[in-house]
C-alpha cells in the first residue's frame, strides 16, 4: 500500500482502466485466467465428480476417452531415453505440437500452464512492493536446460527432468496429491519474487523453451498495429513477461521493421493489449506485417 | 537478440571483447547447467533404488525401461477401479510421478480386463499382457517364518485362502510339528511360476506386521549359474543318463555296526 501511494509512481494499466474501462483494460488477463481455470477444471472434474472430459494430466491425457493428447517435451525425453512409445502418445504429442505451432508455442505458458499464475503473482507482487533488485540470468539459460533435459535421458536411459519439473509436479499434485511438491512451487515463487524478475518462466524453464521452439513460426501474433499512437508510457514493458520482444515491433518503424511481434519468446498473453491506453496492440497474424513508411 | 542490436553503439565493438564476452557467457551457462545436470543425475540414480515395498502395476516393463517409457500421466491410476494405484509424490521413496502400489495398504485386485494396462498410452505397461494371471508385479515370500501362525502349527491359512491362484501360487505343504511331536504344520509355500505379486496375501496377513510380503522379483528370486544343470532334469529330457557307458563305482557304505546303532539294532 505504501508503494502505491508514493508520489510519481503509477500502476501500469491505471490509465487504460480510466480510458477504456475495467473490462477492456483487463480483458485478456481475465480470459487467460479463465482458460487456466477451465483446463484445470476439466481435468479435476474426473477425480472429483466422475465426469471424464479430460483424463490424465498435462503430460498425457485422453479427451472423452477417445482423442489422445501428450506433451511433446516429455515424450521427447522418453524417446531419447530409448523407449519407442505406442502410437497413442505419439499421436497425442503430434496433435499438441501442431496446435501450438499454429496458435503460438508459448500460449501454453500463458494460457494453460499452472505455474504461470504462481510466477505472475510473484511478478505482480514484485511491482507492487517495488522490488527493483534482480539477479540477471542469461536468457539462453533455458536453452541450455532444454539441452540438458534431452541429454540426460540419452546418457542415463531414463526420464530425468520429470523428477523435478515444477510444471508437472504442480499439475500432477493438484490432481493426484501434492505431498511436498508445494516446496518446489514455493521455491519458484520466492525465486521470482526476491531473486530474479521473471526468473523461472522467462529464463530457466526448459518446457517453455520447448514450446518456444514449437511456436517459433506460429501464425497468431500480437501486433503493435497502431504504434504511431504510442506515448512512451512504458506500461507494456512493465507488465510484459518477456519485455525484450516488444521493442523491435513497437519502435522499429524507422528501421523498416514491421509492427508484428515475431519473437518466439512472446507468450501471446495479451497483457500489453490490456494495459495500453492508446490501443496500440492487438492480436493478429504474423502475415499482416507490412512496415508502412 | 534483436533488442540488443538496437541498443548497441553505432560503431562495432572490438572483436576480441565480444569473443571474450561470448566465452564468458557460455562458460557461465555451461557451469550452471553442468552442476544442475550432475545433481539431477545423482538424484535420478538414487531414485532408481526405490523402497522394496513399492510395486509396479501389472505389465510394467523392467524398472529401467519403465522409467524411460512412463510419462507420469496417471491414466492407469484414474482407470484403476479399486484405487490401488497411486502416483508417487516428490520425496516419496519411489521415482516422482510414477504409478505404484503398496500391497499391505491396497493390493491389486487382478481385474480380468486389466484397465490400467489398457489405459497406458506409452507402452510402459506392456499391452502384450493379455491374461492378468501372467503378470509378474513381484513375488510373495514367507519372509518371517518365526512369526507366521501356520509355521507354529496353527491353522491361520489366510494368505492361502485369499490367493486368487489358490493351490497354484500358494500351496500348503505338510511338515511334522516337532514342538508338539504329533501335530502337523501346514507351511504356506509360494510358487514363483504362478505368483503374480498381486499382494492379496500380504494385505490379508493377520499379524501386526505381515509375515508374507511381496518383494520385487529381482530381490526375491535366486538364479542358477548359466552353466549349471539339474542332473535329473537333463536325464529326463534326454531319456536316460547323459553319460552312457561310464561305469558306476560301487557305493562305499559304512560298516553294518553303524546302522545297528542308528536303527536300534535292526539292520
Amino acid at each position: 500500500m505504501a508503494a502505491k501511494s508514493l508520489p510519481g509512481l503509477r500502476r501500469p494499466g491505471s490509465e487504460a482502466k480510466e480510458v477504456k474501462g475495467f473490462w477492456q483494460a483487463n480483458r485478456w488477463l481475465i480470459l487467460r485466467r479463465l482458460s487456466q481455470v477451465i483446463v484445470l477444471g476439466l481435468f479435476l472434474l474426473g477425480p472429483l465428480a466422475g465426469i471424464w472430459i479430460l483424463k490424465g494430466n498435462l503430460s498425457a491425457s485422453m479427451v472423452l476417452d477417445t482423442v489422445p493428447l501428450a506433451d511433446p517435451f516429455i515424450v521427447m525425453q522418453s524417446v531419447l531415453a530409448g523407449h519407442f512409445p505406442e502410437l497413442s502418445v505419439l499421436l497425442g504429442a503430434g496433435i499438441i505440437t501442431v496446435f501450438y505451432a499454429v496458435l503460438g508455442g508459448r500460449v501454453f505458458c500463458s494460457w494453460v500452464c499452472p505455474v504461470n499464475p504462481v510466477t505472475d503473482l510473484a511478478g505482480a507482487l514484485r511491482r507492487w512492493l517495488d522490488i527493483k533488485k534482480s539477479s540477471r540470468l542469461n536468457k539462453s539459460m533455458r536453452w541450455w536446460l532444454l539441452a540438458l533435459a534431452w541429454l540426460l535421458p540419452l546418457i542415463t536411459g531414463y526420464v530425468v527432468w520429470e523428477l523435478v519439473n515444477p510444471v508437472s509436479i504442480l499439475h500432477r499434485g493438484i490432481l493426484f496429491g501434492m505431498g511436498w511438491g508445494w516446496i518446489v512451487i514455493l521455491g519458484i515463487f520466492l525465486f521470482d519474487l526476491f531473486v530474479s524478475r521473471r526468473g523461472w518462466c522467462g529464463h530457466l524453464c526448459p518446457m517453455g523453451a520447448c514450446f518456444t521452439l514449437i511456436g517459433s513460426a506460429s501464425t497468431v501474433r500480437v501486433s503493435a498495429a497502431n504504434r504511431e499512437n504510442c506515448n512512451d508510457c512504458m506500461d507494456c514493458f512493465a507488465v510484459c513477461p518477456e519485455p525484450q520482444v516488444i521493442k523491435p515491433a513497437l519502435k522499429g518503424q524507422s528501421n523498416g521493421i514491421g509492427p508484428v511481434i515475431l519473437a518466439a519468446d512472446c507468450t501471446n498473453c495479451g497483457r500489453c493489449i490490456d494495459v495500453c491506453a492508446q490501443d496500440v496492440f492487438k492480436f493478429g497474424t504474423r502475415f499482416a506485417n507490412k512496415a508502412e513508411k | 537478440m534483436a533488442d540488443k542490436r538496437n541498443t548497441a553503439p553505432p560503431e562495432r565493438e572490438p572483436v576480441g571483447k565480444s569473443r571474450r564476452q561470448f566465452i564468458q557467457d557460455t562458460g557461465h551457462a555451461l557451469c550452471g547447467v553442468g552442476l544442475v545436470g550432475v545433481g539431477l543425475g545423482l538424484y535420478g540414480e538414487q531414485s532408481l533404488a526405490h523402497a522394496p515395498d513399492v510395486l509396479r502395476p501389472p505389465g510394467a516393463l523392467p524398472e529401467r525401461d519403465f522409467l524411460a517409457a512412463c510419462v507420469r500421466c496417471g491414466l492407469c491410476v484414474e482407470d484403476c477401479p479399486y484405487d490401488t494405484l497411486k502416483l508417487a509424490r516428490i520425496f516419496e521413496p519411489v521415482t516422482t510421478g510414477t504409478p505404484y502400489f503398496n500391497a499391505r495398504k491396497v493390493p491389486c485386485e487382478m481385474c480380468e480386463d486389466i484397465p490400467c494396462v489398457a489405459a497406458c498410452p506409452t507402452g510402459a505397461l506392456d499391452k502384450s499382457l493379455e491374461d492378468v494371471d501372467e503378470s509378474r508385479m513381484g513375488l510373495a515370500v514367507l519372509i518371517d517364518r518365526e512369526n507366521c501362525l501356520n509355521m507354529q502349527g496353527l491353522r491361520c491359512d489366510v494368505c492361502y485362502r485369499v490367493c486368487p491362484l489358490i493351490d497354484k501360487a500358494i500351496t500348503l505343504d505338510m511338515l511334522r510339528n516337532t514342538r508338539t511331536g504329533f501335530h502337523a504344520i501346514f507351511e504356506p509355500v509360494v510358487h514363483s511360476d504362478a505368483c503374480t505379486g498381486c499382494g492379496k496375501c500380504e494385505h490379508a496377513c493377520v499379524l501386526e506386521e505381515a509375515a508374507i510380503k511381496v518383494l520385487p522379483r529381482s530381490l526375491a528370486k535366486g538364479e542358477l549359474g548359466k552353466h549349471y544343470r539339474w542332473g535329473w532334469v537333463e536325464k529326463e529330457e534326454a531319456g536316460g543318463s547323459l553319460l552312457q557307458g561310464i561305469g558306476d563305482a560301487p557305493d562305499r557304505l559304512p560298516a553294518d555296526s553303524i546302522f545297528k546303532d542308528l536303527n536300534g539294532g535292526k539292520p
